[in-house]
């Protein structure tokens, strides 16, 4: 019997990391619960990303497309889940935590009257009893908590999950049969998407961050940390006071309330480490930390430190890694 | 138009790291912390004063602002905060922090919204001491209205007839325009000079962040009526889905080495780490 259900928002015709570590996630809850896992991907178009997902291990992919999907609206999406997962009986419904996933499973589990845990970071299996463990208090405590309610419904944080490895295409692959759009839809429109353009790794699944905070002074300045993310191919992430300052867009910021980064080497520069960034990075594996003032909590938590000015010690990290990737 | 804001109390963010968890793991602890309106609330308390505000800062407001909260007791000095700030009027409904996940809470909240009747309930988008992101999408669910969550800039016409939201999503800004009543979570931007268009208080930009309270606001503060109930008086089942059945301090990181010069940290992350 399946009764996990893995919920996949798929944007750009891609199946992004994030959906690899869910499936990975699922199957370890499965183990514990002595069944298997089923995948219900929604979006406007999703022929060329169903054989991916057929290659995941799960029971049956279940497609619901149509083109008003595309615009990933909470109060059209979520009857749609809740119809998959009620009829399909599962025990736990999970996605990764994406802006999508943040605004449409409360919203889900609220309609089928679960409990819902966000931003899982571990689970076991405790006489029976399934226990994720999420942080709280911008990442200083980490609760364990039990859901009761028949159905279980669960955000994670992708960055804490192995990616699944993708096999055969052997899943079924059957279409969502749409329940009729409800009176609330009409009252939403959606009116646009501005796409905050990058041509750099995805922030969240890159290996190599380099971030910039308030340090940088202006947003011109803020080009020699995209220069030297370049030199290392690394994707360019922001502290809050960068982003309100304007250096950047907001869709970089890193912390408690932006994104959760776990790359294998994070670049803190002009960053004075306040708890609600340090939450957005520390489980990285490599961090470095460069701040004219020594006392910066940065330096408290970053595996390699250097005290001194930005300006001066940036130009010439660039050029030195220049080198050596050649 | 009247707008509820729901407001929780958190010990000082600031502090997250000196919380304490009891030596049985059962509770955490943040003795010696100032409490404080959660943040993200204090900027939702910030939005429905600048859609309702007729001038930029004027304090008139053609409407209402209603903070409500679930909580104890003595949650009473957030809420005047936020009256001082300029809200019209608080409620208190008494709860145990212990005793609540976000189901209750957006239960208690639609009970209120029953009675109240609000136009918009303006919420946080997340606590920053739970770190849930999740009772104002319940809410908008358990209500059937519409949402529009992580809110960096809300317009709202002259009549107040609708909100344009542009929301803070992965990958960019989604903008969506939802017929009131409506739910709108709050994100961080909401509070810079450019936040909220009211196309009243057109011409000057509101300076950025959440505003302070004036002397003159805290003593009004104190007769702004507070009212108090249970979440017995409303009906709500209290039975938690969601228990913490343990809490656990997470693996510390520990200052590592600092390096002199560009070289040596070159040489660190080649030859030590292995990321170059
Ligand atoms: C509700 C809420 C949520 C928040 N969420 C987040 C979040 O998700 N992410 C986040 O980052 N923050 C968040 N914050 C903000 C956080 O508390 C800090 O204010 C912010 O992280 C500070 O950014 P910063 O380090 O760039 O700036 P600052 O703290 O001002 O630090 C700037 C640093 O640059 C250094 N510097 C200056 N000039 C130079 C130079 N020439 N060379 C070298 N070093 C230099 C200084 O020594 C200083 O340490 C949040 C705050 C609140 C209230
Ligand atoms: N106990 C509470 N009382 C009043 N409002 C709350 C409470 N808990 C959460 N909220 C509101 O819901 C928002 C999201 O909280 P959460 O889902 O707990 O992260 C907060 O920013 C508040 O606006």
């Amino acid at each position: 019997m399946s009764n996990v259900l893995v919920v996949a928002n798929i944007a750009d015709n891609e199946v992004k990391k994030a959906v690899l570590s869910t499936a990975a996630f699922a199957k370890t809850v499965s183990g514990y619960t002595g069944g298997s896992y089923d995948i219900l991907a929604i979006g406007d178009d999703l022929s060329g990303v169903k054989d991916t997902l057929a290659s995941l291990g799960a029971g049956k992919v279940m497609l619901a497309q149509g083109a008003e999907l595309g615009t990933a609206l909470a109060e059209r999406l979520s009857p749609i889940i809740a119809q998959v997962a009620t009829q399909g009986g599962y025990k736990v419904v999970v996605s990764a935590a994406t802006s999508i996933a943040k605004d449409v499973f409360p919203r889900f589990a609220a309609r089928i009257g679960a409990g819902m845990a966000s931003e899982v970071v571990a689970v076991s299996n405790e006489g029976g009893k399934l226990t994720y463990v999420r942080p709280m208090y911008a990442g200083n405590v980490n609760g364990a908590v039990q859901i009761d309610s028949a159905v279980e419904v669960v955000t994670i944080r992708p960055t804490e999950f192995d990616a699944i490895e993708p096999g055969a295409a052997a899943s079924a692959v059957e279409e969502v049969a749409l329940p009729a759009a409800e009176a609330v839809c009409g009252k939403v429109e959606f009116l646009g998407f501005e796409k905050s353009v990058s041509n750099r790794p995805d922030l969240a699944e890159a290996a190599v961050v380099v971030s910039g905070g308030r340090g940088l002074k202006s947003k011109e300045n803020f080009n020699i940390i995209e220069a030297l993310a370049d030199a290392l191919s690394a994707a360019v992430g922001a502290s809050r006071a960068a982003v309100d300052s304007g250096f950047i867009h907001n869709d970089f910021q890193v912390g408690q309330t932006g994104k959760i980064v776990a790359p294998d080497l994070y670049i803190a520069v002009g960053i004075s480490g306040a708890l609600q960034h340090v939450a957005g990075m520390k489980s990285a594996k490599t961090v470095v930390a460069i701040n004219k003032d020594e006392e910066a909590p940065i330096f408290q938590i970053a595996d390699y430190g250097m005290v001194g000015d930005l300006f001066k010690i940036i130009p010439e990290l660039t050029e030195a890694v220049k080198k050596i990737k050649g | 138009m009247k707008i509820l804001v729901p407001m929780k109390r958190v010990a000082d963010p600031d502090n997250a790291n000196k919380v304490k968890i009891s030596p049985d793991g059962t509770k955490v602890t943040s003795e010696g912390l100032e409490s404080k309106p959660n943040p993200f609330d204090e900027y939702a308390v910030e939005t429905a004063l600048r859609i309702l505000e007729d001038g930029v800062g004027s304090g008139n407001l053609r409407g209402e602002v209603v903070v409500v909260t679930v909580g104890g007791d003595d949650t009473v000095r957030q809420v005047r905060q936020c009256l001082a700030m300029g809200a019209d009027r608080g409620i208190i409904v008494q709860g145990d922090d212990d005793q609540l996940d976000s189901t209750i809470v957006a239960n208690v909240l639609a009970k209120l919204v029953e009675k109240e009747q609000p136009n918009l309930v303006i919420c946080g988008k997340q606590a920053v001491d739970g770190d849930s992101n999740q009772v104002g999408q319940a809410l908008a669910e358990i209500l059937g209205w519409p949402q529009a969550t992580f809110a960096g800039q809300v317009e709202v016409p002259a009549d107040l007839s609708s909100a344009t939201v542009t929301r803070e999503v992965d990958g960019g800004a989604a903008k969506v325009k939802v017929q009131l009543p409506a739910v709108i979570s709050v994100d961080l931007r909401i509070v810079s000079p450019v936040g909220v268009n009211n196309n009243v208080a057109a011409g000057k930009e509101y300076q950025d962040g959440p505003r302070y309270a004036s002397l003159k606001g805290i003593m009004k503060a104190k007769k702004k009526p507070v009212d108090t109930m249970t979440i017995a008086d409303l009906g709500v089942d209290q039975t938690l889905k969601v228990r913490t059945v343990n809490f656990t301090a997470p693996p510390q990181r520990s200052a590592g080495v600092i390096v002199e010069t560009v070289e040596e940290l070159v040489a660190k992350l080649r030859d030590e780490a292995k990321v170059l």
